[in-house]
């Protein structure tokens, strides 16, 4: 019913005519072992804007994302083949530190996880590893209100960070990635686990925080994507030779053409929800 | 019991709901709840009559001059022995000193670097090895290594046989604590371009820190009571050990001393000494679970 990744692997459905572009995905495949879990993906991220990952799940969304600032790595067994550049520099360049990779790509868990310490030392941590010199409590405070949570939390900055809501404590773990003042920041599913109110506030906070960083969000929510993202890009499943399903990239384009005009059938599908 | 209204329909026997009416199901449950308490009251018995008994033949001579004065020579009434107090905590300590940076080191190493490779797989199994070895095993290793180096038995080659018995202890519950911080935790801490040590060090260790203590409290527990290998490595002193580099008694060696004497005020001291383990051990056990119940995660 929809397109065959076989027949047209390679379509660079990934140009894009406007921008700078900071993260260039090349002929990029992923594997866990032998298992492929993400084929042939092309796909350019562009400075300072927001692109989403949408698709049904176990589609290598997370996985991919993963690869962007090296976080695979901590997988055993986990394989990048083909080539992804950050600022025309091959992240997986045997000369790259990884952790050098992490300072200047940040992210934000699906889950959030914030360190079993105070509000305080959850951002000033992240911070002092990279080397930060200047005014800890200044920054502290810039980093909390720059994911709006400033007011709710500057009095009790000295207790736990787990003794937060769960919305709150995703908005900490945005803060604690800004701290460290990356150029771009992954996101995967921020709000899967977070109430309608919190979802819109981190929503908003995508929306301020796209003036400094690039960001790149995985979400389940069409509205979501729709809302905060300037491009989307689709990812499916298909069953390969061998019977395992591997992940690929359906399409990318601006997110109002993603969902007012797809050029494919299987996106068309996915975000009209009539999927499956 | 009125009537119920006509709109609320019920299929209940009279009496069904009741308590005292005996099913058969009712019965079978009741006889399998006593013998639960049968078996818990057996297990506790142990332990119960062991603190009676040190309580009733040691709460008498229980007083200060326990804590303060030497034991007396034979046929001489009253004293104390500090210098087995003194002693105990000493070998204690210093078990504790080269067994927890060595166990916990260890625990780091499998959980977060080894990651059960074929090293960190090795040592596990050289763990569970050691968690096994006798006691007096353990003792004839310091007295090999320790006693014929310096030449005379001392509070060093006792505490180095405590910290044979303490290390795997110490490894155990380390490497629990360390395996019970949440994955996310970790990516958390690499994510933010933190490297494997910072992040080990500054996050996930003192998050584990909690499950250490317990585990260094419960071998310090288990070393506190420990005799034989301190019977040939530690060995007695009538006074005060004047260095760590000569012998020093022990409580334990004291109770395994006096025990067996003749002397009837020794016999008495043996059990104020008993009476004084068993309340340390206690006490640190009662540590032990208030420190695990601060745990974060
Ligand atoms: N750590 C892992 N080890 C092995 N396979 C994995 C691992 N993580 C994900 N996978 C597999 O890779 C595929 C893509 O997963 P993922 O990237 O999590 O998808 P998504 O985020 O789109 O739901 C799935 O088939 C999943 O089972
Ligand atoms: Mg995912």
């Amino acid at each position: 019913m929809t397109t065959n990744p076989s027949t047209q692997p390679n379509a660079r459905s990934s140009m894009l005519p406007e921008s700078d572009v900071v993260i260039q995905t090349e002929n990029v495949s992923i594997y866990y072992g032998s298992f492929q879990a993400v084929r042939n993906v092309f796909l350019d991220i562009p400075k300072n804007r927001v692109v989403a990952f949408i698709g049904p799940s176990g589609c290598g969304k997370s996985t991919l994302l993963r690869c962007y600032n090296r976080l695979n790595d901590l997988i055993p067994g986990a394989r990048v083949e083909g080539k992804i550049t950050y600022q025309g520099v091959d992240l997986y360049d045997p000369k790259v530190d990884p952790v050098e990779v992490r300072r200047r790509v940040g992210m934000v868990f699906q889950k959030a996880n914030p360190f079993p310490k105070s509000i305080y030392e959850n951002i000033a941590f992240g911070a002092r590893v990279n080397g930060y010199k200047g005014d800890m409590d200044e920054l502290v405070e810039r980093s909390l209100r720059g994911s709006a949570l400033w007011d709710e939390v500057k009095d009790k900055l000295k207790q736990s960070g787990l003794s937060l809501s769960g919305g709150q404590q995703q908005r900490l773990c945005i803060a604690r990635a800004i701290a460290i003042e990356p150029e771009v920041i992954l996101m995967d599913e921020p709000c899967s686990a977070l109430d309608p109110i919190s979802t819109l506030r981190v929503e908003d906070l995508i929306h301020e925080l796209k003036q400094q960083f690039t960001i790149i969000i995985v979400t389940h929510n069409m509205q979501q994507a729709s809302r905060v993202a300037d491009y989307t890009a689709f990812f499916n499943a298909e069953a390969g030779d061998g019977g395992s399903r591997f992940g690929y990239l359906v399409e990318y384009d601006r997110t109002e053409n993603i969902f007012n005009s797809p050029k494919q059938q299987s996106t068309q599908d996915y975000v009209s929800g009539r999927f499956g | 019991m009125t009537n119920p209204s006509d709109r609320v329909i019920s299929d209940i026997a009279p009496g069904e709901f009741d308590t005292g009416v005996s099913s058969g199901r009712k019965v079978f449950g009741n006889v399998m709840t006593g013998l639960v308490f049968a078996c818990v009251a057996i297990a506790i018995l142990p332990l119960a009559s062991i603190i009676f008994m040190v309580i009733a033949n040691g709460l008498g001579r229980f007083s200060p001059a326990v804590f303060t004065e030497l034991p007396p020579p034979p046929l001489v009434e009253g004293g104390g022995f500090r210098n087995a107090i003194v002693g105990t905590l000493l070998t204690c300590l210093i078990g504790a000193l080269i067994s927890v940076p060595f166990g916990v080191l260890t625990a780091v190493y499998n959980v977060e670097f080894g990651r059960g490779n074929k090293l960190s797989q090795f040592v596990h199994f050289c763990t569970n090895v050691l968690s096994g070895v006798p006691s007096i095993i353990a003792g004839l290793f310091a007295y090999g290594v320790v006693v014929l180096t310096l030449g005379t038995f001392s509070a060093i080659a006792g505490g180095v046989a405590l910290a044979v018995l303490m290390a795997p202890i110490v490894i155990r519950t380390a490497e629990e604590g360390l395996k019970s911080i949440p994955r996310d935790v970790r990516q958390a801490a690499v994510g933010i371009g933190a490297t494997n040590f910072q992040s080990v060090f500054s996050i996930i260790l003192p998050a584990a820190l909690p499950f250490i203590a317990t585990g260094v409290t419960l071998a310090l527990a288990r070393a506190a009571g420990e005799t034989a290998p301190l019977l040939f490595t530690a060995l007695f002193n009538q006074y005060d050990a004047k260095g760590l580099r000569e012998p020093i008694a022990t409580l334990s060696v004291l109770i395994y001393n006096y025990a067996i004497s003749p002397y009837k005020n020794q016999q008495e001291l043996a059990w104020v000494a008993a009476l004084i383990v068993v309340l340390l051990i206690l006490a640190v056990s009662i540590l032990a679970r208030a420190l695990t119940s601060r745990k974060v995660y």
